[in-house]
């Protein structure tokens, strides 16, 4: 079976970044086909009703990260996306009390001052130097990393760049700075702060997503990853996308659209075909073949390389990199349906509070002991937990006085140590998570209407995200910048022409962010010779 | 010649410590005509690269017991061997033990053991080549003092630039595969490779010896590389033993430093350092003894010589908090056993027992005895690097008799229950340990020692008890050790100089930073 119609580009997997991709080249003038294997757009960015009239954001949860330049070009407000900030945030405690997060600078300090005052003071400092380390590496998300090795004059440009950006610092903040991309989280934050409460509460998005523990060189930068997104440009912010994440997804496909694009769903591709080292067609499932001059994959470089091409096709040297690249299941998620909203003794009546991000992790220890059980191939027994509500701020998401809960629960491994997950094994470590908040909300369990249990085996076999990686890789320094996805392919092109890579697994990584979307469109179009 | 009339004594250059870095930069200075007094805080030189009688007649290196680092031109250079010191063993080979197997003997390029795979055999030569190339590479980086950053010397650019011209020589394929592996975990890097658990455990064991790291902790390849371009720098000399201890390489810098005119002083602890007009000028003993000298040269540890010795008030708050934020916790402890026979390992040929012994089964095994030390607790199955030095070198126990030397890891200087409670169970699972590859040892045993970082700290006023007066991590090398602002061996307080393992290169018995800082002070200091 072959198709009639010929497209300038094919792009394989319509989660967010592949939706990015297909918008820029389609704004661009290109015919642009995205194929998804699922019947639904969105990859792991989607809204799914899988108990009543409840509304999940099943994978991703919550929005920060998606470039502000991405949303204004492709008018995704226009096509119906809105973001609702978060109003607050808390860590409580194991023992009762809480460290409240404000989005007031001031009352956030007076609120780490009931727990140190040499904090309060230390928060100043600690901002100032995160900022300061997002304003430095921001820039870099929308450009196409340079190779070191390479004698090319866009690759010294791009290297003169960074070498001047980075020499513009100033020789003390580039101590800072180099300091910062190496150290652990729990050794940066113990430059700040004496607290426990404080410093367990900022490590947290240290680890979100990341096989490490917060003593694991190379942690901090993992915690600036998850600051470096803009609501209204305040910086840091997070918020819910209004209807869930697929809310994102939709908006980026009415965008793709407008444009005159194509997007078919249920459509899983089985082979990228390479003709003459040219990627030249896809092959669906079904035996259906499309041809087109590009063909661009969302996948992760994983699942790309070893399932939907040719090892013939490829060079072995390159086939070794991709098989060594990193990519460990690490997260799993709850999606819990609530008959109301429960009750946290340890967070005052009407605080902010239960209005953002809550976690019961109250030590930097608790967090690393939760990655030794990983390390063993066990889910943790304590478990770093990063629970929302979102129906508090969404109405729409579930029936009238009903709630919505989102736990994403690090660590979880993709392989047990003692066998494959069975459908016993996921429900305990359901149990274990359950257990873990109903410690803090008495009436919690008898709430519970419905709740799906994700891990990162299931994660990879809806999503298709290699081992459930939400980052499609490791953000280890091994894996950032030019060494993002493999040293001497973060250009964004694959080994054979006219094939290349869209999804998180490039440069600069995961999180719903389109910078490796937006950016792999760029180098299309500059290889078109048409203007971006 | 102690001095305590109106008028203080006066030298070019005062010394602090006679450790083996103080030694050698007191030999450097005095053999470029400056006075030169090094100043000793205990009754004998070498500080934690001593000799040390740990039970009557039974002698063992305190610290370090195997010379991997010293440069060669080093050695040459000071004419250590006219000035006493003989080897008792060179070029030691190393073996790893396992438990209910034969052991894993290693040598660079080489690795025997039944049961090894052909696979692992060759992946084994192509590793070791290739990390070989890897820090022949990084090795001038290595032995040069490290280039500031965004400085506009020429010098410091030339420096910024040869770095980057030694990876790029190495040709694109190896240059990427260097900047890959150069952050990874050694852990990963080893299962990419291996498939042999013992190989992986052997070779994960130099990334973490004397490191505050598990294989599992990113940047573990690149202390790894860290290691392999120092051995480079000293010219690949493979290990050696000095005979009669540590020590005895110790006293032979002191004999050479004198040689070139230096004068040394033993159980002279210094209390304080002098600063005028916000320059240092002399420094005053515990005893209240002044001794005055425009260049005062520090082989304390960092904290200890800015924290303890200057004093903060002469530093501004951000250099203090950075030097306050030195990782400089140990984690290694030192075992001596004294024997009344050779250590029964089992399986062991003669020449495996004359060289270095490791127990490290596998990365996992590793890693699980860090998972411990990051609480402030102990595993009862510790990783070990083992010597018996009375094999290569007799007289350091009675006849027929033996000492056992061993680093054993982890053991936390902030040990949650306390070294004083918890030393005796320390000891215990160390013994047991051994007592699993040497069945029958405890039976042997005349006396046992062991020096936690705790006890380190106390002997060898050692700040955390860290060998390398610091982590060698990556946010603490080249030109971020000891901290910025003090990596190029000069401080904020003029004439005041950093000459420790606290700098760069760091620790091990290595002299690297002894001879750099010497070179400063020659182009830096007041004469």
């Amino acid at each position: 079976m072959r198709s009639a119609q010929h497209w300038d580009a094919i792009i394989v997997g319509a989660g967010h970044n592949g939706l990015v991709a297909a918008c820029y080249l389609a704004r661009a003038g290109l015919k642009v086909l995205v194929l998804e294997r699922q019947p639904y757009i969105g990859g792991a960015a989607v809204s799914r009703r899988l108990y009543k009239d409840f509304t999940y954001s099943n994978c991703s949860y919550v929005c920060s990260l998606l470039r502000p330049e991405i949303m204004r070009t492709l008018e995704l407000p226009k096509h119906g996306l809105q973001i609702i900030p978060y109003e607050g945030g808390c860590t409580m405690m194991q023992g009762g009390g809480h460290l409240a997060l404000y989005d007031n600078h001031d009352a956030l300090r007076r609120e780490i001052a009931r727990h140190s005052k040499r904090d309060a003071e230390a928060y100043d400092r600690y901002s100032r130097d995160v900022m300061r380390q997002c304003k430095f590496i921001k820039p870099l998300l929308m450009r196409e990393p340079p190779d070191p090795t390479s004698f090319k004059p866009r690759d010294l440009q791009e290297m003169l760049y960074l070498g001047k950006r980075f020499h513009g610092l100033g020789e003390a903040r580039m101590y800072d700075t180099l300091r910062f991309w190496t150290m652990s989280a729990a050794d940066f934050l113990d430059e700040y702060f004496e607290s426990e409460i404080v410093k367990a509460h900022f490590a947290g998005s240290s680890i979100i997503g990341t096989a490490l523990g917060p003593r694991s060189p190379g942690t901090a930068y993992v915690l600036l990853h998850h600051y470096m997104g803009d609501i209204d440009d305040t910086v840091g912010a997070w918020g819910f996308a209004r209807g869930g994440m697929g809310a994102v997804s939709n908006a980026l496909g009415a965008s793709f659209a407008a444009s005159g694009g194509t997007i078919r769903s249920a459509a899983p591709v089985a082979q990228i075909q390479v003709k003459h080292g040219r990627a030249s067609a896809v092959v669906l499932e079904d035996g259906e073949q499309i041809t087109a001059r590009l063909v661009i994959s969302n996948l992760d470089v994983r699942r790309t390389f070893l399932k939907i091409m040719d090892a013939n096709d490829l060079p072995d040297e390159f086939l070794r990199q991709v098989k060594n690249f990193k990519i460990r299941g690490s997260s799993g998620k709850l999606n819990i349906a609530l008959d109301g909203l429960p009750r946290f003794p340890a967070i005052p009546e009407g605080s902010p509070s239960t209005r953002g991000d809550m976690h019961v992790t109250d030590t930097i220890e608790m967090m690393e002991r939760a990655y030794d059980d990983w390390k063993d191939g066990r889910w943790s027994r304590a478990p770093y937990i990063d629970m929302l509500i979102p129906s508090q701020i969404d109405p729409t998401m579930v029936p009238d006085g009903k709630h919505y809960m989102s736990v994403f629960v690090q660590y979880c491994p993709y392989r047990l140590a003692e066998g494959e997950w069975t459908a016993a094994k996921r429900q305990a470590f359901g149990d274990t998570v359950i257990n873990t908040i109903a410690r803090h909300s008495p009436n919690f369990k008898e709430l519970i209407l419905h709740a799906e249990i994700r891990t990162p085996w299931d994660i990879e076999n809806e999503v298709g995200l290699t081992e459930g990686n939400i980052f499609q890789g490791e953000l280890t320094m091994d894996q950032l910048l030019f060494n993002r996805p493999l040293p001497g392919y973060a250009q964004y092109r694959g080994p054979v022409k006219g094939m290349y890579m869209c999804g998180s697994s490039t440069h600069p990584g995961g999180g719903v962010m389109g910078a490796p979307g937006a950016n792999a469109a760029r180098a299309v179009l500059r290889d078109l010779k048409l203007a971006h | 010649m102690p001095n305590h009339g109106v008028t203080p004594a006066h030298y070019d250059c005062v010394v602090i410590g006679a450790g083996h870095n103080g030694l050698i930069c007191a030999a450097g200075l005095a053999g470029k005509g400056r006075s030169v007094l090094v100043l000793e805080a205990a009754a004998e030189v070498g500080g934690a690269a001593s000799t040390r009688e740990f039970a009557p007649g039974f002698r063992v290196s305190a610290g370090a017991h195997l010379l991997h680092l010293m440069p060669a031109d080093l050695l040459r250079d000071l004419q250590l061997e006219s000035h006493g010191l003989n080897w008792a063993a060179q070029r030691m080979p190393t073996t790893a033990l396992l438990p209910d197997a034969a052991a894993l003997a290693l040598s660079p390029g080489a690795a025997n053991r039944a049961g090894l795979s052909a696979a692992d055999a060759s992946a084994y030569a192509a590793y070791s080549a290739r990390m070989r190339r890897f820090a022949a590479a990084l090795a001038p980086v290595f032995s040069r003092i490290p280039p500031r950053l965004g400085s506009a010397a020429w010098s410091d650019r030339l420096a910024l630039l040869r770095i980057g011209w030694q990876i790029r020589k190495l040709g694109r394929r190896e240059m990427r595969e260097l900047l890959r592996i150069g952050a990874m975990n050694v852990y990963d890097l080893l299962e990419e490779s291996f498939d042999s658990a013992a190989l992986k455990g052997a070779l994960g064991l130099d990334a973490v010896l004397g490191a505050n790291f598990g294989p599992r902790s990113p940047g573990t390849v690149l202390t790894l590389l860290y290691r392999l371009a120092a051995e480079s720098a000293a010219g690949d000399l493979g290990l050696s033993q000095p005979k009669g201890g540590m020590g005895a390489l110790c006293n032979a810098l002191a004999k050479a430093a004198v040689a070139a005119g230096a004068i040394i002083r033993t159980a002279a602890p210094v209390a304080k350092i002098l600063v005028e007009a916000d320059r240092a000028c002399g420094v005053v003993l515990e005893s209240g003894e002044r001794i005055m000298a425009p260049n005062v040269i520090s082989s304390a540890d960092p904290k200890t010589t800015f924290l303890k010795l200057l004093g903060t008030a002469h530093l501004d708050t951000g250099f203090a908090r950075r030097v306050n934020h030195i990782r400089s916790n140990g984690l290694a402890a030192k075992l001596h056993i004294a024997l009344n026979r050779a250590p029964p390992f089992q399986g062991l040929s003669e020449t495996a027992l004359r060289g270095r012994l490791l127990i490290a089964p596998s990365l996992e095994y590793i890693e699980h005895a860090y998972n411990h030390a990051k609480y402030g607790e102990f595993s009862a199955s510790p990783v070990m690097e083992i010597t018996v030095p009375s094999i290569n070198d007799p007289g350091l126990a009675p006849a027929g008799h033996h000492v056992l030397s061993a680093i054993v890891q982890y053991a936390p200087y902030a040990l949650k229950e306390s070294w004083e409670k918890g030393r005796q169970r320390f000891l215990d699972s160390a013994l047991d340990t051994l007592e699993r590859f040497a069945p029958g040892l405890r039976g042997c045993i005349v006396a046992a020692e062991v020096l936690t970082p705790a006890d380190m700290e106390q002997e060898f006023r050692l700040s955390g008890g860290h060998w390398h007066h610091g982590d060698l991590g990556l946010d603490q090398i080249l030109m971020l050790r000891p901290v910025p602002g003090a990596a190029q061996y000069r401080t904020p307080v003029e004439g005041l100089f950093l000459c420790g393992a606290g700098c760069h290169p760091g620790g091990g018995v290595m002299g690297v930073a002894g001879r750099n800082a010497a070179q400063q002070v020659l182009k830096w200091g007041s004469s």
